[in-house]
């Protein structure tokens, strides 16, 4: 089947199967691999992207359902060398060891603050509850996610 | 420039991470590669009668398909540890085929693969494989195992045995000191079966090189030269030096991605027979059946005090799981990383652990995170807060009476431990007592009883842990079993214009070495961190290596980094003289320069090391080049150390438990950057917390795994948990130029027992003295009515 869609700002059209997933399409289509696949029960929230502005996890999509929507993956989060806030604030915080759920935390975090720009630890945490993270225990997520809240409003 | 050591710089790999430009091994995309699948067993146990693959070889996109017929790794999977029987009789080792042949195992073991253009055509293929089974009866649980009549997992081991082993004091002499002691406390319960859980799936690919008769294997591993040595000499038969091992990123490791797995080595051997790359990524079900799997202890302990809370003796038995096979560690967990830290920390006089370790229909248990230790760590604090609680003692008071009093390893000796080892250094009082105020514990026991008179169930619960760590000195492992060194490589090359290219033999998966190692690697040298980059991962680089587990990176590979710093220094020193017209002796080196002492006459680190590769002006008889590597084998293992405080809300309803807080004060030694040790804790305590409150392999009667997806095993999320509070105290280590310790593990071996203990403090006046765990809101609320 015939997709178009724009993904950080650029347009794409492709011939795919139906079974495809949009993570999957992200990653050996788009070559994309920042999107990360952690499970296949949409628990772990890895492949977490922007679509039309909501997170939402790109295993549970298949690539033929993104036709036609607008994408932003955590490639298309900085501004070149320059690092999106949430980025920033996760080094500053070190809320990230291996860095593998980290592509998905902060597309997570992007949706959280976009709906709540001061949340609260506990909204946060809520927020954060389909995201898995097996390095940091989430402290140190958490307060690069408040950090970000404070940075994007000033 | 100089003086990094101790701060929170930064991370330098942040960045990649952050813009999702790491380099995971699935990211790695190569020309003409193929995709592997498996056709894995749905039974634990049971006879394969037939394999017909002929319809598989002819679906699309099919490349080939290999079962255990066509001969790949005819040795097996060789397993790196042997601990043998107490009466000396050898450790039964059966093969770990790469394929199965006539019988089953465990869930999810393979019996063929199918090699495809795509992974989606891999996997339908595989789907067209047509197995018959006969299904055998299962055992899964390891005391089970032993009983007579028990299924047989091996034929050839019929009572299922892999080794009945015994450390500490004679156990006749242990009875009689529990017989006469003044109060004797009990527990019995099963230390249970947890998955690693790293979130980055295994995932490896291997590119044959035709015309050069040589390997790439790209490897998400915590240890790319064992790898490369077992597989190579043990499983494939290939020579080492046509195998380059690389794993660049890796998405957390938490012991399960050490191991040398059958699916390693099958992509290498695939590779060859189809002369194309093959890559083989895990998905999640995958990992849950394939992953070695930690802890699965069957416990009965006894603790013995005399009147005043002093432990006179200490007996524990023990049923744990080996799984299947023996994974490439495994009989040095339950064993020489358990039973050695038996002593815990106290002065306790008597001790006898006896293990014995049977196979199960399961998949291989091995090391996860902490590895032996947190199962004795969680078993000794349970029975000493038990115990005190039964005498009406305090149970951070009656830790006090028994704590080791304090031994710097330097002017006082180690302590000589009752179970084989020798503590480096340690000060226990004061890590108790640091975070014993910051709870707030003198407060604690009026808050609790008011919150009591409201219909709320407070509870406080303490540990206090050791481990063994920095593993360790080859000798000593040696004698306990371990087939290879453990000893570290590294190698230091300053480029002609002072720049510092480092490589370790250690591997990082998300600890941050490329920033900690430059920190201290540019103090050491006094220039800039900008100027060290390190590199791990790759044999083609790095000389060679024994990887990281055990927290041993820094104590370990960091000291052989430092061994290379002082080559390079010694030699640079001789070139500085001749620059300086001096003698070595009258030379200072500080601030990245050689200085003539008293003078202003110096020499710049960067102008000595243009001067080795450019020797126009050089000392006659001294060889060119800066360029040193270096062995570094300790003299003994690192003994970090520390106390974890926990308190909890138990519902009076449902049972659930709230944890309100959660607080450290541990000892990992000098820190570098704090930053990250912190972080390492705070990781490493929610995985404790996720054993003590969430976390369970379970497995039917038939031996099928019943959690084996994320819908069913119930991970540690961010609104579980508080904020983790933590604190230090420093002992340094005297064994090892940094002074270092270890702090990957010492999470989650304080973290569970201090869980448990606040959960029992919560319900003690209700009378509930154990609860098994994980403590779900079930096994709560059902303790909480008995």
């Amino acid at each position: 089947m015939r997709i178009s869609l724009t993904v950080n700002g650029k347009q794409y059209s492709h011939d795919v199967e139906p079974r495809l997933s949009l993570a999957h399409y992200l990653r050996e289509v788009l070559n994309l691999t920042g999107t990360h696949i952690g499970c296949d029960t949409s628990s772990c929230g890895a492949c977490t992207i922007t679509l039309n502005g909501d997170a939402v996890k790109s295993c549970t999509l298949l690539a033929v359902q993104a036709d036609g929507c607008e994408i932003v993956t955590i490639e298309g989060m900085a501004n070149g060398a320059e690092l999106h806030p949430i980025q920033e604030s996760f080094k500053e915080n070190h809320g990230l060891q291996c860095g593998f759920c980290t592509p998905g935390m902060v597309m997570t975090a992007s949706d959280i603050l976009k709906n709540n720009p001061n949340p609260t630890e506990e909204e946060i945490r809520h927020g954060l509850e389909g995201n898995f993270c097996r390095c940091t225990g989430y402290h140190n997520i958490v307060k690069s996610i408040q950090q970000a809240a404070e940075k994007i409003n000033q | 420039m100089g003086s990094y050591i101790g701060k929170s710089v930064k991370r330098r790999e942040d960045a990649r991470f952050l813009k999702g430009e790491g380099k995971y091994t699935d990211d790695i995309k190569l020309p003409n590669m193929t995709h592997m699948a498996f056709v894995r067993s749905p039974y634990a146990s049971a006879n394969v009668l037939s394999v017909d693959t002929s319809e598989a070889e002819k679906a699309e996109g099919v490349v080939a398909v290999f079962t255990a017929e066509d001969g790949c790794g005819q040795y097996g999977v060789p397993c790196g540890w042997q601990v043998n029987f107490k009466n000396g009789e050898t450790m039964r080792e059966p093969q770990h085929p790469l394929l199965a042949k006539d019988k089953i195992r465990h869930v999810g073991e393979p019996v063929a693969i199918v090699i495809a253009e795509t992974q989606a055509l891999a996997r339908d293929a595989a789907e067209l494989v047509a197995v018959e089974y006969e299904e055998l009866p299962a055992v899964t649980n390891p005391k089970e195992a032993m009983k007579d009549g028990a299924p047989k997992v091996h034929d050839q081991f019929p009572d299922n045995m892999a080794f009945d082993w015994c450390i500490g004091n004679d156990r006749a002499e242990v009875e009689a000191a529990l017989e006469k002691a003044h109060h004797v406390t009990e527990l019995e319960f099963i230390n249970q079966r947890l998955a690693p859980n790293a979130i980055e799936p295994r995932s490896y690919i291997a590119d044959y090189d035709v015309n050069g008769d040589k390997w790439t294997l790209y490897t998400s591993t915590q240890n790319p030269h064992l790898i490369r040595l077992l597989m190579c000499a043990f499983v494939l038969g290939i020579p080492e030096h046509k195998v380059r091992v690389v794993s660049y990123d890796v998405g957390g490791g938490f012991g399960s991605k050490i191991y040398h797995y059958t699916e390693e080595a099958l992509v290498t051997w695939v590779s060859r027979e189809i002369a194309r790359p093959v890559k083989w990524t895990a998905d999640r079900s995958e990992a849950f059946l394939m992953d070695a799997h930690g802890r699965d202890h069957v416990v009965k302990s006894k603790m013995g005090f005399d009147k005043e809370g002093h432990i006179v003796a200490h007996l524990t038995d023990e049923y744990c799981s080996m799984g299947a096979y023996l994974s490439t560690f495994a009989p040095a967990i339950p064993t020489y990383l358990h039973g050695t830290l038996f002593q815990g920390l106290y002065k306790t006089p008597l001790i006898h652990l006896n293990v014995v370790a049977p196979f199960t229909h399961t998949v291989p248990v091995d090391a996860y995170r902490g590895a032996g230790r947190p199962e004795a760590t969680y078993l000794i604090e349970r029975l000493v807060s038990k115990g005190a609680k039964e005498m009406g003692m305090d149970p951070a008071e009656i830790r006090f009476k028994n704590f080791i009093e304090p031994f710097d390893g330097v002017n006082q000796p180690g302590y000589q431990t009752q179970v084989a080892l020798q503590y480096d250094s340690g000060n226990y009082a004061p890590a108790l007592e640091k975070a014993l105020d910051a709870i707030g514990y003198k407060d604690f026991r009026k808050e609790q009883a008011e919150a009591r008179k409201n219909g709320k169930l407070l509870g406080l619960g303490i540990s206090t842990w050791i481990e063994g760590c920095g593993i360790a000195p080859s000798a000593v492992v040696g004698a306990l079993g371990a087939r290879a060194g453990l000893y570290e490589v590294g190698h230091v090359r300053v480029q002609p214009t002072g720049k510092v290219s480092v490589y370790t033999g250690t591997h990082s998966h998300g600890q941050g070495h490329e920033t900690a190692f430059a920190q201290f690697v540019a103090d050491r040298l006094g220039i800039p961190m900008d100027d060290v980059e390190i590199i791990h991962g790759d044999t083609e680089q790095v000389a060679f290596g024994m990887g990281t587990y055990g927290s041993r990176s820094l104590s370990v590979g960091g000291s052989a980094i430092v061994k290379s710093i002082e080559k390079v220094l010694e030699k640079g020193a001789k070139i500085a003289a001749h620059k300086l017209e001096a003698s070595v002796e009258d030379l200072e080196y500080a601030g990245g320069k050689w200085t003539v002492k008293g003078t202003d006459k110096s020499i710049s680190f960067g102008d000595v090391s243009l001067t080795a590769y450019v020797p126009h002006d050089y000392p006659q008889g001294l060889e060119p080049g800066l360029d040193f590597s270096s062995f570094y084998d300790p003299a003994n293992f690192t003994f970090p150390f520390g106390a974890h405080l926990a308190i909890v809300e138990v519902d009076q309803d449902t049972g659930k438990v709230d944890l309100k807080r959660f607080v450290t004060c541990d000892d990992v030694g000098n820190i570098i950057n704090p930053m990250i040790v912190d972080g390492q804790i705070h990781g490493g305590v929610v995985q404790g917390i996720g054993q003590a409150l969430l976390e369970e392999v379970v497995f039917d009667e038939s031996g099928q795994m019943i959690t084996g997806s994320y819908m069913d095993y119930a991970m540690p999320r961010a609104d579980d948990l508080p904020m983790i509070e933590t604190h230090n105290t420093v002992t340094p280590c005297p064994h090892n130029p940094l002074g270092v310790k270890g702090a990957g593990e010492a999470g989650a071996i304080g973290s569970t027992p201090a869980v448990v203990n606040a959960v029992v403090d919560a319900l003690w006046h209700l009378g509930v003295r154990d609860i098994q765990m994980p403590l779900t809101p079930q096994r709560v609320w059902k303790a909480m009515q008995q």
